[in-house]
């Protein structure tokens, strides 16, 4: 990469200005986050208040308080259990339906190409809508998969309305929205890889499925991780599926960190525990949002120097 | 070579068809359901045949909501103008913030640089609520509270890190030298980004902005947390649509399709750039 030092640049007549103009350049866009910044730093501080919009009065520093009573808290440890229960469940299975669908797609025929565009529909519904879509399609009255499931011998099967099926509702939803991501990530992926040592596998004869284990799974595993860790860091932050969906209920079976901290700021109005509770968050998907970006911008590298 | 059997054709075949069943279904249905009477709609066993009425959509378009014992007004249509005002807004202000800094970041490596995009990008990873909740307090002192502005300011949460990413890997990718060459020919800075480098970043702003728009469209806690009713975009005014309605279930399913038909629209045509957008420019589409 050249950079702005080139021999040839006409350095006199610039001279002040090019110093100024990456900041200039970039300074609006900084001035705009900075503003970001701001209640990011809030809610850090509220987080070591005790602070509930229903008491003013009675706000002040307890410090750690907020964060050592998760420790004895049930419904801190359920919010945790269900955010994982959550996350891992829809990001398995679209792992596993997007690869797949991808391999099932690799092809480069016309038909291939019009159904993973078809595919794509999903992905570009808006997530709270498509909860309302499978809530029109799973309500007990008329919904159709309502009357599917009583076809199947599953009377009065009530969907998200039923502790024990409300995890499984929203998670084929968000499977429902977001495998077309993952497929199509790794068709791009599949269909980038070099040529030859798949030729050179099918001249020696070499078994379609040691090909496979051998030969395209370590080659995609850049692919794979970058899709894997991207939806892992949106599925545990996943609030407009499950808020429209369900709300949190019934009772806490749906309440994932983020409706968890929303109920809490809105109902409860306990702005330290709400606060707390995103901080936590915050904290892993910074843990994993790092090794994510470092993992992308390498592939990036890897990609582009080779196109 | 690999030669295909027979069954292996079929199976392929099979999955296939189910693949495209359980993703197509549910947008399939919905379009069904909207040309719907209530009448028909709560009919038991379901049936896809029936006759189609246009006065859900006509119900929704008028502001007219006509029940058999009532008639309420509802303000569907000013939530897709919400919807598209806020989208376009945030991604005409994103762009302009977005591609000049995407520029310096990409051509003009200055002290902090990588340190400066590296958090903007993790901005995009953060959980919007953790902003958010302290965010209402401080609109409401700062009176921004639902008003277009404050909401077009949170968007840039979701679009300026898209465009900054996506733009900026477009840059890198065009060599420094065409520039150079033209700025030797004595013309300006100004414009030699807006001749040389803009055109051929085009694609990729292209893609960005597209990108921004569909998940500025999607957007849903951000308006939910800082909008109310006459402020609030179809993801948001659909779920108060639901309670408010009650059972009109033919006009909700055609208030989602009404919801998605942009997206998708755009989507189609401008297929060629979502996969790169999609994944941040990881990949070339």
């Amino acid at each position: 990469m050249s950079d702005a030092t080139h021999s040839g640049f006409p350095k006199r007549r610039f001279k002040v200005s090019r110093r100024m103009l990456p900041y200039v350049l970039s300074l609006p866009a900084l001035l705009v986050c900075i503003g970001i910044l701001i209640p990011f730093v809030t809610a850090v501080l509220y987080s070591l208040q005790r602070y509930r919009l229903s008491q003013p009065w009675a706000r002040k520093w307890n410090w750690g308080e907020n964060y050592w009573n998760f420790l004895s808290d049930d419904s801190f440890w359920n919010t945790l259990k269900v955010s994982m229960t959550y996350a891992f469940t829809t990001v398995g299975i679209e792992l596993l339906l997007g690869l797949g669908i991808a391999l099932l797609l690799q092809k480069r025929t016309k038909f291939n190409n019009f159904v993973s565009i078809m595919l794509l529909m999903p992905l570009m519904t808006a997530p709270a809508l498509a909860a309302l879509m499978w809530k029109l399609m799973t309500n007990p009255g008329f919904g159709i998969l309502s009357y599917f499931a009583g076809l199947l011998g599953f009377e009065d099967f009530n969907w998200a309305s039923d502790p024990q099926t409300a995890m499984l509702t929203v998670v084929i939803v968000d499977v429902w929205v977001y495998t077309p991501f993952i497929m199509i990530l790794l068709l791009a992926g599949l269909r980038s890889l070099p040529q030859q040592p798949f030729e050179a596998a099918a001249l020696d004869g070499v078994p379609r499925w040691f090909v496979f284990y051998r030969i395209t799974l370590p080659m995609l595993t850049p692919f794979l991780l970058t899709a894997v860790l991207f939806r892992m860091i949106e599925s545990i932050q996943q609030f407009d599926i499950i808020y429209a969906m369900t709300q949190g209920g019934p009772g806490d079976a749906l309440t994932v960190f983020q409706v968890e901290a929303y109920l809490n700021f809105f109902q409860s109005t306990n702005v330290g525990r709400s606060a707390a509770l995103m901080m936590i968050l915050w904290a892993i998907t910074y843990f994993l949002s790092n090794i994510f970006i470092k993992n992308w911008l390498r592939l990036r590298e890897r990609q582009r120097g080779e196109a | 070579m690999n030669t295909i059997s027979p069954f292996e054709t079929v199976l392929r075949g099979i999955a296939i068809t189910l693949v495209i069943l359980f993703f197509m279904f549910p947008i399939f249905w919905i379009v069904l359901m909207s040309f719907q009477t209530n009448a028909t709609i709560l009919q038991v066993p379901p049936s896809i045949f029936f006759e189609p009425t246009l006065q859900n959509y006509r119900g929704l378009i008028t502001g007219q909501l006509v029940t058999d014992t009532s008639s309420l007004e509802i303000r569907f249509m000013s939530n897709l103008f919400n919807s598209l005002f806020l989208s376009t807004a945030s991604v005409a202000v994103g762009l302009m913030l977005g591609v000049p800094a995407a520029y310096a970041f990409a051509r003009l490596k200055f002290r902090g640089s990588e340190d400066i995009a590296f958090t903007l990008l993790s901005f995009r990873f953060a959980p919007p609520l953790l902003v958010l909740l302290p965010l209402t307090i401080y609109f409401q002192q700062l009176g921004l509270a639902n008003t277009y502005g404050g909401l077009i300011w949170v968007y840039q949460l979701i679009v300026l890190p898209l465009i900054l990413w996506i733009v900026r890997g477009y840059f890198e990718d065009i060599p420094a030298d065409i520039e150079y060459a033209y700025r030797i020919a004595g013309h300006r800075w100004w414009t030699t980004f807006r001749k040389i480098a803009l055109p051929l970043a085009g694609p990729g702003i292209a893609a960005a902005a597209l990108l921004a728009f569909i998940f500025a469209w999607n957007n849903f806690v951000f308006a939910l947390v800082l909008a109310s009713a006459d402020k609030q975009p179809v993801t948001v005014g659909a779920l108060a649509f639901i309670t408010a309605s009650g059972v009109q279930y033919g006009q909700i399913a055609a208030g989602i399709i009404l919801s998605i038909a942009p997206t998708f629209a755009l989507a189609l045509y401008a297929q060629r750039y979502l996969v790169e957008g999609l994944s941040l420019g990881a990949v070339k589409g």
